[in-house]
Formats: structure tokens, C-alpha cells, sequence
């Protein structure tokens, strides 16, 4: 990360850029971006905390079991697109249970690093610019989640010896 | 579509709370929900003002430019519609070569600033154009080549070799976002015929 704010730096100075003036100009339109955030946000949060508060998902993950999918893998997938600090205190302890380098633990790594929180996201950046209508975006993001799993479940069970 | 969405998740939450017994704390729901929205602004806010002023000279100085002639046919690809003179671009593979080296902090505001040219492009409409929701696609199936958080969290719970997770992360990555870039092709084409 130094590297990369070292390089940008020389470059701007050797283009003869008033770099301090520039930084400051690009550091305030960070308000403007927050004032617009901030609402829309706010209410994404209300909705998924109430939805999650609710109690649903606790319900959901004990009547979906799947076969081939360890059990304690389900609530990760399914709170993976919806709510990034859950699903990290899932990785927690999921790693705590099984181990760091277990089938399992590795699975849910994999499942983590290969998507991200689909709704935050979306929420975040058109609710950042103002769009109002997502058209099939949510659609869009859900099933690339989905296929991200089933990816990883193959992945994982074809790497798995050769890694760990 | 949005507020039918935050609507119904309201409704079911509430209604799912009597039935399972969680009512009685739906109200301290209700009000943690505002201070965790502060906490997350109250985290992003000064590294978002952080990376945009970086970035500024970034772009200023024309070394976003250099960057997206980097990626130049992955965009002609993926974005058919946009101007290839254009500022999203510059911003478009900035966010993506931040993504890939794990500087999320960095990457937002840039996507931010991505949509924000994508939606002038758009004649400032508040409906998403084809081209915003691939570029979201490309951002939630994120490719990686280093998984920075999964790693760190790996370390913090004993791993022999936290980094022996790379390649997995790194292909599973590559084809969750190739399978999301079809989808977003096939989707794009659907809902073109609709309308």
C-alpha cells in the first residue's frame, strides 16, 4: 500500500502537479459522497438488522440441510450476501470449532474470499450516486453468489489433498 | 423496487420476531441500527477522504490513464457502451486493480466515483444502466489475487500456512467472476428484449 501511494506521489510530482492542493480538493468531495450515504445506508442497515434480529435465518438454517454441504456451512451462505460482520463472526467460529486449515474451515474461507456482501454493497454504491431503480442488479449479484459457492464446494473437494 | 424490499424486510422481520419469540428486543433493534450505521460512516468516512485525495493526484497526474490502457481489452469487453476516452474508465479499472491486490478502503471510493461518471453517461438518470450493474457484478464476485482479511483471520486461528489458501481463493475468485460476468451477459440481453 506504501509502495503504491509512494508511486503516485512521485508521479504527480514529476508531472509538476501542485500535489498538496490536489490532495485536498480530492479528500472534500468525501463529504459530499458521506451526506448522500449516510440516509440510504441507514436504512439498509434498519431493514437487514430487523430481518436478521428476527430470528428467521436461526429457523432457516435448522430446517435447509444439504448432503454435500457440512451443516455449519449454511448459515455463512446464507447471511453472505446480506451481512458482512455476521458472516465474519461465523468464519470465527467455524475456524474455532474445526481449525484453520480443517475441510471445513478451508471451505468457508474459500467461500468468503471468492464473493462479497452482495446487498451491502449494492446499497452502498447506488445509494452513493442516487439510483434509484437497480433493475436485475440484485438478481444479478445473488446468482453469482450462488454459483460462487458451488464453485468453491467442487474447488475445495478437488484441491483440498493437494494444498493441505 | 428498493422500498419494496426494505418494506417486506421490515414486515417479516417484525411478524417472524412475535412468532419466535424475539419481539421484546426488536425495539433495541430498531435503535442499535442507527448507531451501527454511524459506526460503519464513522469508518469509512476518513479513509474515503483519505483515498480520494490520493487518488486525486492519481488522476490528475494521468496515471489513472496508464492503468486503464493496462486493462483496455477487459474493458472494451465488458463495457461496450461507455466512451473509451472516458473519466469511468480511468475510474472503472482503478477500483478493479484495487480489488485484486485486497485495498478495499481504497477500492469504494473509487467505485463510488466509477458510478457517479457511468450515471452522467447516463443522462444523470436514477434508473441503473447496463453498464453500472456489470460494473457492480465484477465488484461483488470480487476477484482477488491476495484475500487479505481471509488470510489475517486464518493466522488468528492457528493456521500452519495462512497463505496456503491463495491459489484456491485466487481460482475459485477467477471463475466466480467469469460465471458472474455470463450471467450479467445473458441478463443484459433478457432484459433488452423486454424493453
Amino acid at each position: 500500500m506504501a509502495f503504491l501511494v509512494v508511486i503516485i506521489i512521485l508521479y504527480g510530482l514529476y508531472k509538476k502537479l501542485s500535489i498538496y492542493d490536489v490532495f485536498v480538493e480530492g479528500a472534500k468531495e468525501s463529504f459530499s459522497i458521506i451526506l448522500t450515504l449516510f440516509p440510504t445506508l441507514l436504512g439498509m442497515v434498519l431493514c437487514i438488522n430487523l430481518l436478521v434480529g428476527s430470528g428467521l435465518f436461526d429457523y432457516l438454517f435448522n430446517i435447509i440441510k444439504i448432503s454435500f454441504i457440512p451443516v455449519d456451512i449454511i448459515p455463512l451462505m446464507i447471511l453472505r450476501p446480506v451481512s458482512g460482520s455476521s458472516t465474519l463472526a461465523i468464519l470465527s467460529n467455524i475456524l474455532t470449532k474445526f481449525g484453520a486449515d480443517s475441510y471445513t474451515g478451508v471451505l468457508a474461507s474459500t467461500m468468503m474470499g471468492s464473493t462479497d456482501t452482495t446487498v451491502y454493497c449494492l446499497a452502498v454504491y447506488f445509494g452513493a450516486v442516487g439510483i434509484k431503480n437497480a433493475r436485475y442488479a440484485l438478481a444479478n449479484g445473488l446468482l453469482a453468489d450462488i454459483c460462487a459457492f458451488i464453485i468453491s464446494i467442487f474447488l475445495v473437494k478437488l484441491l483440498y489433498n493437494c494444498f493441505f | 423496487m428498493i422500498s419494496l424490499i426494505f418494506g417486506l424486510f421490515i414486515i417479516i422481520g417484525i411478524i417472524f420476531s412475535i412468532f419466535s419469540g424475539n419481539i421484546g428486543n426488536m425495539s433495541n433493534v430498531i435503535v442499535k441500527s442507527a448507531s451501527d450505521t454511524f459506526n460503519i460512516i464513522t469508518g469509512l468516512f476518513p479513509l474515503m477522504a483519505l483515498w480520494l485525495g490520493i487518488m486525486n493526484i492519481a488522476s490528475k497526474s494521468g496515471f489513472l490513464k496508464k492503468l486503464t490502457h493496462l486493462l483496455r481489452p477487459l474493458l472494451n469487453l465488458l463495457f461496450p457502451d461507455v466512451p473509451k476516452d472516458s473519466k469511468a474508465l480511468e475510474y472503472v479499472s482503478s477500483n478493479i486493480i484495487m480489488n485484486m491486490f485486497g485495498l478495499g478502503n481504497a477500492a469504494t471510493p473509487m467505485g463510488i466515483k466509477a458510478l457517479k461518471s457511468l450515471k452522467e453517461l447516463n443522462n444523470n438518470s436514477t434508473t441503473a444502466s447496463d453498464s453500472m450493474i456489470t460494473f457492480l457484478v465484477l465488484n461483488t464476485t470480487g476477484f482477488t489475487i491476495i484475500p487479505t482479511t481471509i488470510i489475517s483471520y486464518r493466522l488468528m486461528y492457528g493456521s500452519s500456512n495462512p497463505s496456503a489458501i491463495t491459489p484456491i481463493c485466487i481460482i475459485a475468485s477467477l471463475l466466480g467472476s467469469i460465471v458472474g460476468i455470463l450471467i450479467n451477459l445473458i441478463m443484459k440481453k433478457v432484459f433488452r428484449w423486454h424493453s
